[in-house]
């Protein structure tokens, strides 16, 4: 049997996989809800149970969802291996940085330069405070 | 172009920032009282939704989560997640002056940081995607 201590490429591995599944999730829930439309009309128009209707019956957002969950589940796993302090601001910190570049080639978002520089801050923001 | 945001929905971009920190600071609160909870025994994750904080913590992010659909279905995704991430200074800061906790130098940095760059999208348009024409880039701001 091999000793207690995890790899360092097996913690990372568990912590990119978090910030991935979460990217996957939050790219895919964001189509989704604007391939809907503006959900203010559509609640002012069909009520909120039609609003809510319109959510759960749009496919890419149920797959959203499932990505989000399997993020989830990834990320207790990583915590059964990995100290809080690492994985919770070394996952969202990757998630941060990974939403922007998804959005800019999935999503077709404008990511200027003032996005870019959010994106940076947030992330080294979010890093130290978790020191 | 200038999307600018009616104050209902500076309103809801608040509420996505707030129910998001303080819901995971019930959650927190409510499974700190739950006691730990091992892969052998998920059975007693049933009995944290009996937990008060824990159903509090669960309300609170089922709001977060109708909010941050609202909010995405008329802004970018880029211009969403910065507003999650100001939750951090939040609760940074409730901790700091309803529950006396010291917050360290690194902290600090982080919570400007942090604010600096909420503040660089906020300034910016919502909204920049235009599906009538795909591939043409608008709004140069940079």
């Amino acid at each position: 049997m091999m000793t207690m201590h995890v790899g360092t490429l097996e913690t990372w591995a568990t912590i990119v996989t978090v910030a991935a599944t979460a990217v996957a999730g939050d790219v895919l829930t964001a189509a989704a809800m604007r391939s809907i439309g503006d959900l203010d009309d559509i609640r002012a128009k069909s009520g909120l149970s039609g609003a809510i209707k319109a959510v759960v019956s749009t496919p890419t957002f149920i797959l959203g969802v499932v990505f989000m969950a399997g993020s989830f589940f990834s990320l207790l796993f990583t915590l059964s291996n990995v100290d809080l302090s690492l994985a919770a601001p070394a996952s969202a910190s990757l998630t941060f940085m990974g939403n922007a570049f998804a959005a800019k080639i999935f999503l077709k978002e404008n990511v200027d330069r003032r996005r870019w520089l959010a994106a940076i801050f947030v992330c080294a923001g979010v890093a130290l405070l978790a020191k | 172009m200038k999307h600018t945001l009616t104050p209902q929905r500076w309103l809801l971009l608040i509420a996505v920032m707030l129910t998001a920190s303080i819901g995971d600071t019930l959650l927190s609160h409510g499974m700190e009282q739950v006691g730990p909870v091992s892969i052998s025994h998920l059975g007693t994750l049933f009995f944290a939704l009996a937990n008060p904080w824990v159903i509090a913590g669960i309300l609170c992010l089922l709001g977060f989560f109708a909010s941050y659909l609202t909010a995405l279905s008329w802004a970018d995704l880029t211009f969403v997640l910065p507003s999650t991430a100001f939750g951090y200074v939040v609760v940074a800061l409730l901790s700091k002056f309803w529950l006396h906790e010291e917050i360290s130098l690194y902290r600090w940095l982080g919570i400007i940081l942090i604010v600096c760059g909420v503040g660089f999208v906020a300034n910016g348009p919502s909204r920049t995607e235009h599906p009538d024409y795909p591939g043409v880039e608008v709004d140069p701001l940079a």
